[in-house]
């Protein structure tokens, strides 16, 4: 715990990097233009449509607003997905730097994670503006929303320094990653809800750690409502559990990164 | 030159051991396959082995020896890049790595933008770059190119900007691998007189070169690093002269490749 907060205290002192790295990961991803931002924007309205007309359609799930359903999980999901699996990768793109000079390794994690983050922030503008769209009320709980998103964070960066401690050693866990991942997204009830699954299997969503995150979310802007407190309970546990685990695995190996890339 | 009996380079006994590339176990499944079998052994390459080095405030220190002996990677376990297997290292004050001209640069990025990256990484804020960001530019001589990518400079260009940003402010502890043959004439001597006005303000540095030359003019010690131990540490001069003898009776490439065998090990 001690070794934590002296890791911590040193990326503090590299915040200038942190900031410019994370700044040029946008720089690149929105191209520095508006369209950029827009762009980026069609990703998730192009799957919101698919997985409407899929579900709402073929599956005939009709329940009320199955889109901002389903939107809501969905962008949460992308940005645990999204930054994790560029964490895999991202070591790897920092190898001519990592051999020459000293700094930190988990700042290039933690600068991913962050990018990812303003990413999200920025989807949350065309979830509003389809609410708006489909008339779905938006409610005084969206203000719990910060709450979420700084769980999910915590996560996304705990399981991204895992992630990457294992990848920089075995890189086709890379590609195994990504098979898992889309099981892992068709466990967590995203598309569908929870109580169309058999009650039998329900306890594997449950334990699923994305669960409670993505309820954390989907609960204030969806229903409306607080999400209750034993999902945020569990949220929480399992956020703190991945950040602990993610950085004793990476810490580990951080010595011998430079030796690997 | 000012040396005083402070320590600020202290390495004491550093081993480093590379794992030998064909050797390394790249994927889970060529582990996973190894393990059941009960194969898994790595074989290793000893770069250098119980070195000790230590550097007092204001000593200029060359360090020479054949291709392959260890000297880059004395220089990456100074400035921590490499932490060693065995041994430890302590440094105090603000080290600067000069370790290859250009490190830490993105070549998409402008000149302008670079800076205050390489700034960045040297731990500087945004702010205190943009004081001395004329002065970097003005020692590099490359007002005009700022603003380009720095893809479109000239691999002297690029020398110029590294070795201007790390050298801006005044470290305690210069680390320079190789670089300064990169630039033009006069580039060079800019580089050799802000060296030299270091050396007088009690700037420690430490200098790995092929240049023996520049050795002895830059460096009043040198240290011969011979396959991956100290073989010699003395004044500048004398090491020169015993590594030059010694380099003068041995035919080049002959024994450098038994050398290396006899330092792999499973």
């Amino acid at each position: 715990m001690l070794q934590m907060v002296r890791s911590a205290r040193e990326i503090l002192k590299y915040r200038t990097l942190l900031a410019t790295l994370v700044s040029r990961d946008l720089k690149v991803r929105y191209k520095r233009s508006v369209l950029g931002v827009l762009w980026t924007m069609l990703n998730p309205l192009l799957m919101m449509i698919v997985f409407s007309v899929v579900f709402a359609k073929v599956f005939r799930f009709t329940f009320e607003h199955f889109t901002i359903y389903f939107l809501s999980a969905f962008i949460l999901w992308n940005f645990v997905s999204q930054t994790t699996s560029w964490s895999t990768a991202c070591l790897l793109g920092y190898a001519p730097l990592i051999r020459k000079i000293y700094v930190p390794k988990a700042i290039f994690i933690l600068a991913t994670v962050l990018s990812g983050l303003v990413n999200l922030l920025i989807s949350l503008i065309p979830l509003a503006m389809i609410m708006a769209v489909v008339r779905h009320p938006i409610h005084a709980s969206v203000l719990f929303l910060p709450l979420s998103i700084l769980l999910a964070t915590v996560f996304a960066l705990g399981l991204s320094l895992f992630l990457a401690g294992i990848c920089i050693e075995f890189n086709d866990v890379v590609q195994i990653y990504q098979a898992l991942l889309l099981a892992w997204m068709y466990l967590t009830p995203i598309v569908y809800p929870l109580d169309v699954v058999p009650e039998r299997y329900r306890w594997l969503i449950v334990a699923n750690p994305l669960y409670p995150l993505v309820e954390t979310f989907r609960a204030p802007i969806y229903a409306g409502v607080l999400p209750d407190s034993m999902t945020v309970l569990r949220a929480a546990v399992w956020a703190l559990a991945a950040l602990i685990s993610g950085w004793w695995v990476f810490e580990r190996r951080s010595d011998r990164i430079a030796y690997l890339v | 030159m000012i040396v005083t009996s402070e320590l600020v380079i202290d390495v004491r006994n550093v081993s480093v051991r590379y794992i030998i590339p064909h050797e390394r176990i790249p994927t889970l499944k060529e582990f996973a396959i190894k393990w059941l079998r009960g194969r898994v052994v790595w074989k290793q390459f000893e770069a250098l082995s119980n070195v000790s080095l230590a550097v007092r405030r204001g000593e200029s220190v060359g360090i020479i020896g054949r291709n392959g002996a260890g000297k880059t990677t004395l220089l990456k376990v100074i400035a921590r890049v490499l932490r060693p297997g065995a041994g430890t290292v302590s440094t105090t004050g603000r080290v600067v790595p000069l370790l290859e001209l250009g490190a830490g640069f993105d070549p998409e990025l402008s000149g302008r933008e670079n800076i205050f990256l390489n700034g960045a990484m040297l731990g500087h804020s945004r702010r205190y770059m943009a004081r001395r960001f004329d002065d970097i530019i003005a020692f590099a001589g490359l007002e005009e190119f700022i603003d380009a990518p720095l893809r479109t400079y000239s691999t002297g260009m690029v020398a110029r900007l590294g070795f201007s940003v790390a050298t801006d402010v005044e470290p305690d502890v210069l680390l320079i691998d190789e670089v300064l043959s990169v630039g033009d004439i006069e580039f060079q001597q800019k580089c050799v007189d802000r060296m030299n006005r270091f050396r007088e303000q009690g700037v420690t540095f430490v200098l790995v070169s092929h240049s023996l030359p520049t050795v002895t003019n830059l460096c009043e010690r040198a240290v011969w690093i011979d396959n991956g131990c100290v073989a010699m540490d003395g004044p500048a001069a004398e090491v020169v002269a015993a590594f030059t003898a010694r380099s003068a009776g041995v035919q080049p490439g002959a024994g450098e490749a038994d050398a290396g065998r006899s330092r792999i090990s499973a």
